[in-house]
């Protein structure tokens, strides 16, 4: 082993350069983590997304009337989207975060000398970059079953990041919880895949009765699916300036909770 | 200037276990320390609140004059650190982990490669930059670690007993390899149960033990407060009884191994010509237990009697 060690003379980074380098470090790193296990990061959703609009779509949804004035294989293409981006962005931070912490190696970020809110913004944009990749291919997919016109492209660039943003930070509370691996799926499978069925994925609630229309609009989902919708076909349940102050208020409250709890380091640190 | 400097620190953990009772500790700038106690003393709770990974309860603590409280990030930028158990991502290759570490710590990326071959390079690890991490052995993993703590220079570098179960070659081409980021300006802190470890290449050392330092000295100082040593002596030829030697006490481990104790009075020669006398030939001598085991065994001891 080689004792010439010489120390460079380069300049002490300052705060700004570590915030920012580190930052980029992260997001390197989620990028290449979903990229190597790409068969479990991107391949799925876009074998689901074929399914759905197979069964749903093809199948089932051609002996369906129109839905809004809009064909039923249409209608449901931005809320399989949203589907895809949700998940997607939840679990890459959940799995991500989690398998750091479990495998101890989130300590390499511990020592470091960036702040929580840079880790945190770091595994948030991960899973927005695992839902924007993920959700342009199920568009891909979407374009061999339908043609889906975009009607206002800012809201639905807008909506989708929001929306992943929103779910990414959701993931990483849920990590941040989470004792082992039966905690990380308990939400994804029994709360967020219930809340997106309910979400008007595959339906409009004006078709739904009244009651039923009620306790839609208390499903988060449904608000972030119809702004998605609204970007592509130009139609929504919902006023679209609710969805988006629902998403900015979800955002900053997640945001606020991760970092204040990866300040605290509840059960990271000792 | 210290490169550690911890006053009054305590550690009381959820379960009530009070792991540090008050700990005041001063590193100086360049040194290279040992931090010495048996399992359980408080070692790595210590290293755990320097390096954030653990939360204090009480004191104060600062690395080169920053503040762990006020002024953590520039603290933590000083700060490399070789933790005991392995944490890097296995799934990750050599070369990716450090590049990646350096990045956690603001070295832009062509930096960071330019570094990685010279620490890889260096930690002979640069053939298997490539590989998986997890299909590195042992002694890899653990100068993997080193050679990831090193990534941003730091000025102060903490090393948890970094050569556990590594075998003795490359303990030892470890320990050249540490001596020269030492004498290079880098403050070294080791936590080691390898006493002998310790004793050749640290100048200040500090024993812990119940959570209180038990002992603060010079390696040399605390070296020749040792009052007596123990050799075992190989014989060439077999005896029935140990020998009476007055002023030495002499035990008969097997019929040609003789246990005796020096004190710092006596010596060696005398020992000798006086089991020359008895027609007693030496074949080869050792010491029973190296000489900062004895002292620190005894310390330990004593600190468990009290």
């Amino acid at each position: 082993m080689s004792t010439m060690v010489e120390h460079s003379a380069a300049p002490p980074q300052s705060m700004a350069q570590i915030r920012r380098v580190g930052f980029q470090t992260i997001v390197i790193r989620e990028f290449h983590r979903i990229v190597r296990i790409w068969s479990q990061t991107i391949l799925p959703s876009g074998v689901t997304a074929t399914l759905y609009f197979l069964i749903f779509g093809a199948v089932i949804g051609s002996r369906l009337g129109p839905m809004n004035g809009i064909s039923y294989m249409t209608y449901i293409a931005p809320g399989l989207i949203m589907q895809a981006v949700i998940l997607n962005s939840y679990n890459n931070v959940v799995s991500s975060f989690f398998g750091a912490k479990f495998g101890k190696h989130i300590e390499e970020l511990l020592v470091s000398p960036l702040p929580s809110w840079i880790i945190v913004s770091g595994y948030v944009a991960g899973g927005l970059l695992r839902g924007a990749m993920v959700g342009l291919l199920v568009s891909i997919v979407t374009l061999f079953f339908t043609h889906l016109p975009v009607t206002h492209p800012v809201i639905v660039v807008a909506a989708a990041a929001m929306t992943s943003m929103t779910f990414a930070l959701g993931g990483f509370l849920n990590a941040m919880f989470a004792k082992n691996f039966d905690q990380i799926s308990v939400i994804p499978n029994f709360v967020l895949t219930p809340l997106i069925y309910l979400g008007g994925v595959f339906y409009s609630i004006a078709q739904l009765p009244a009651w039923a229309q009620h306790l839609s609009l208390v499903d988060p989902i449904l608000y972030m699916v119809n702004a998605f919708r609204f970007g592509f076909l130009g139609v929504s349940d919902v006023p679209v300036v609710v969805a988006f102050t629902i998403m900015v208020i979800a955002i900053l409250t997640l945001f606020s909770t991760a970092v204040l709890m990866l300040d605290r380091s509840s059960g990271i640190r000792e | 200037m210290n490169a550690l400097s911890v006053q009054g620190l305590t550690k009381t953990y959820r379960n009530g276990v009070q792991a540090l009772k008050g700990i005041d500790l001063a590193v100086e700038e360049g040194d290279f320390f040992a931090l010495l106690g048996p399992n359980g003393a408080g070692k790595t709770t210590l290293i755990g609140i320097v390096t954030s990974l653990v939360r204090k309860t009480g004191g104060e603590a600062s690395i080169f004059g920053y503040d762990i409280d006020r002024q953590l990030e520039q603290a933590k930028s000083c700060i490399g650190v070789v933790p005991q158990e392995i944490n890097f991502n296995m799934f990750e290759t050599p070369l990716t982990i450090v590049v990646n570490q350096a990045g956690f710590y603001g070295i832009p990326r062509a930096i960071a490669r330019q570094r990685a071959e010279k620490y890889l390079k260096q930690l002979q690890l640069w053939e298997k930059r490539n590989h998986t991490s997890r299909g590195l052995s042992g002694g890899m993993k653990r100068r993997l670690m080193i050679a990831r703590a090193l990534m941003h220079e730091p000025r102060l570098l903490i090393l948890d007993e970094p050569t556990a179960g590594v075998d003795i070659e490359i303990r030892r081409s470890m320990w050249d390899f540490l001596r020269g980021i030492n004498q290079r300006g880098t403050t070294i802190i080791l936590t080691t149960h390898y006493l002998e470890e310790a004793e050749t290449l640290c100048r200040n050392i500090a024993i812990i033990d119940g959570g209180r330092i038990i002992e603060r000295d010079r390696m040399s100082n605390l070296l020749r407060r040792l009052h007596s040593e123990t050799f075992v002596l190989s014989l060439s030829q077999p005896l029935t009884a140990a020998p009476a030697l007055e002023g030495y006490s002499v035990k008969l481990i097997d019929e040609t191994t003789l246990e005796v104790e020096v004190s710092k009075q006596e010596n060696l020669n005398d020992l000798f010509a006086r089991l020359s006398a008895l027609g007693i030939e030496v074949h080869s001598l050792r010491n029973k237990v190296n000489r900062l085991e004895e002292i620190f065994m005894r310390l330990v001891e004593r600190g468990a009697a009290a």
